[in-house]
């Protein structure tokens, strides 16, 4: 049996109380599981974004439990949240959120600056993973000066260079024309698939489907569907994956 | 090498015109209180000049007397009592106080008159730069500073003529850089001719200074004369200048002025750099919210806005050190000098380190507060 990376357990989320009471999660169950990737579906308020923040151990759930590789989070303080996401957890985010005052390559280790990891092993360990999303040539590039899909690479390469157990996007083809979310949706396949991690990547975009092994649908707070995705697709997907740097 | 240092310092410079603030903000509160403190050590300084250049073992005072410029009296007769103790080599008196020297226009302007006797050479004029101390063994001839000829109307130096309370005067001596914190210019001279200014009778003395003989304990005579004699006091040059200090500085009010005036900048800094930093701190927030995010510790956080607030500390203090200097050079002729001491700059640098450091508890605590999952939303 495989273990699952992160598991949430009827998990609740309310906001605010009385008359503002908003309950963005009812009883959510989820598992993401290594080697996987869960695309997870969802219009505009569904509770995408806060089914998240609760699986990446940003916001506690108010109601349910979140396991980490095993680890509850439940009753977590931040800093040892903190700790959970160093240790498990790589993140891509909708806006990259990269820093425009570190060079590409500073921006990647800084993921591993922030676990203690210095010196010329990480170093080592940057331009590796840089090159796997084949960002060689912009080492010394400053983010300014990289394309939209360029960035989103380095944030990835970001979230991956420490080798977590799941990476968890947030809307990471969003501000991406069609060809380059493609790509990046093809680099988190490949990160799924060859490094063995667990890849859930939140949209609405009905294109990323063929990248998926999981499609789960989020409405009103609740999942309402969980799927499988249809193998009519896998080899498109698979004609991307196969265009791009191996590790 | 961690990131920490590049992250803090091209957050910091990326925002150039609020860098530059920040500078200004220390480099204002350093200089300030650099000039604070500096002109506390000058007064300081300056207060006990006359006593720094006395060779003395021991001053006799008057019990109430707290300082050199103090006009209380001693009996004359004491010095030979003195002199009959074990131990003593040498009993000079002095004599001080305050008199009138005319000026070219027949106006008159004070003088604070120093008279010693030169032939035993405890207290004389020194810097001499025209003329010689010996000319001042000659009865109505005195020294004075160059740069008091303004004020006492002086401009041929050496041989000139004038008048100290209607009596005849020359000038014998000129010395450089003698200066009086109380503004009033010094002027030297023998015994008899400052007794004549002062209106002093013979049988009366400001102060005396003992020479003792070699080997001789200084305690233990010291002692010996606070026991044998009511209403003096007898101190070590040390102790005269720890109880001049003490009163110019402390029992005036000026100390506690320049003090005062040295807590205010420092209040003025901390408060110029908090804010910088905080600001600062609130442009960068989703920088530091993806640092949460990422999985940064509090700690990792706090470095980068410590080594901000130190680089802010170090390149502060090293444009306001250089400024110090510049102060010490300009002031260095005046009648109050900035003293800074190599002490006085290693304790001004650490005071910016932690001025700087306690500027930086705003930043750290609003960073603290940030939610990590505000990158999830932008």
């Amino acid at each position: 049996m495989i273990e699952p990376v992160i598991e949430a357990v009827n998990i609740s989320r309310v906001f605010g109380s009385g008359p503002t009471r908003v309950q963005a999660l009812k009883d959510v169950n989820l598992t993401l599981t290594g080697g996987e990737l869960t695309v997870l579906m969802g219009p505009s308020g569904s509770g995408k974004t806060t089914l998240l923040s609760i699986l990446g151990c940003m916001l506690a759930p108010t109601a349910g439990t979140v396991r980490v590789c095993g680890a509850s989070a439940a009753g977590a303080r931040p800093d040892e949240l903190a700790q959970i996401r160093r240790q498990h957890i790589g993140f891509v985010f909708q806006a990259y959120h990269l820093f425009p005052t570190l060079t590409v390559a500073e921006n990647v280790r800084l993921a591993l600056d922030v676990r203690s990891e210095h010196g010329l092993k990480a170093i080592a360990k940057t331009e590796e993973v840089l090159a796997s999303v084949g960002l060689t040539s912009k080492l010394a590039s400053f983010p300014g000066q990289l394309s939209g899909g360029e960035q989103q690479r380095v944030a990835i390469a970001r979230a991956i260079v420490a080798e977590p157990s799941a990476i968890l996007a947030d809307e990471p083809t969003a501000s991406l024309d069609a060809a380059n979310g493609q790509a990046i949706m093809a680099i988190l396949s490949t990160i799924a698939k060859e490094r063995g991690r667990a890849v859930l990547v939140v949209s609405h975009d009905p294109r990323l489907f063929g990248f998926a092994d999981k499609i789960v649908y989020i409405e009103d707070g609740s999942l309402t569907r969980e799927e499988l995705t249809d193998s009519q697709v896998k080899p498109t997907r698979n004609k991307l994956i196969g265009a791009l740097p191996t590790k | 090498m961690s990131l920490v240092f590049t992250l803090a310092s091209r957050n910091l410079f990326q925002d150039r015109l609020r860098f530059v603030a920040a500078l200004i903000g220390i480099v204002f509160s350093v200089v300030l209180v650099m000039v604070q403190m500096g002109l506390y050590f000058g007064f300081g300084r300056l207060v006990t000049t006359m006593i720094d250049h006395a060779t003395a073992d021991l001053w006799i005072t008057s019990r109430g007397a707290k300082c050199f410029e103090d006009l209380s009296l001693l009996n004359t007769g004491l010095r030979d009592r003195l002199l009959a103790m074990d131990g003593v080599a040498e009993v000079v008196p002095v004599v001080v106080g305050f008199s009138a020297w005319s000026l070219p226009d027949g106006a008159m302007t004070p003088v604070f008159v120093v008279g010693s006797d030169f032939a035993a050479g405890r207290l004389s004029p020194w810097n001499v730069v025209e003329g010689t101390v010996q000319s001042l063994t000659t009865l109505g001839t005195v020294a004075i500073d160059r740069s008091y000829y303004g004020r006492l109307g002086v401009s041929g130096g050496v041989g000139t003529t004038t008048r100290i309370r209607g009596q005849p005067v020359t000038i014998g001596a000129v010395t450089d850089g003698i200066r009086s914190f109380t503004t009033t210019p010094y002027v030297f001279t023998n015994l008899a001719s400052a007794r004549s200014y002062i209106g002093l009778p013979a049988s009366l003395t400001s102060h005396f200074l003992i020479r003792l003989k070699p080997d001789a304990d200084i305690e233990k005579i010291r002692q010996n004369i606070l026991s044998s004699f009511a209403g003096i006091q007898a101190l070590t040059p040390g102790q005269f200048q720890q109880q001049s200090r003490s009163f110019w500085l402390f029992e005036t009010g000026a100390g506690a002025a320049l003090f005062a005036g040295a807590l205010l900048s420092v209040i003025v800094g901390t408060a110029i750099v908090g804010q910088t930093l905080y600001s600062s701190t609130k442009d960068h927030l989703y920088g530091f919210a993806t640092l949460r995010a990422i999985g940064a510790s509090n700690s990792y956080i706090y470095k980068v806005i410590i080594c901000q607030a130190l680089l802010n500390a170090i390149i502060g203090f090293a444009i306001a050190a250089l400024i110090g200097i510049a102060i010490v050079h300009f002031t260095a002729k005046s009648a109050l000098q900035i003293v800074i001491t190599r002490n006085l700059m290693i304790e001004l640098f650490l005071l910016t380190v932690v001025m700087c450091i306690v500027s930086a508890i705003a930043a750290i605590l609003r960073v603290v507060r940030v939610d990590p999952a505000i990158v999830l939303t932008q």
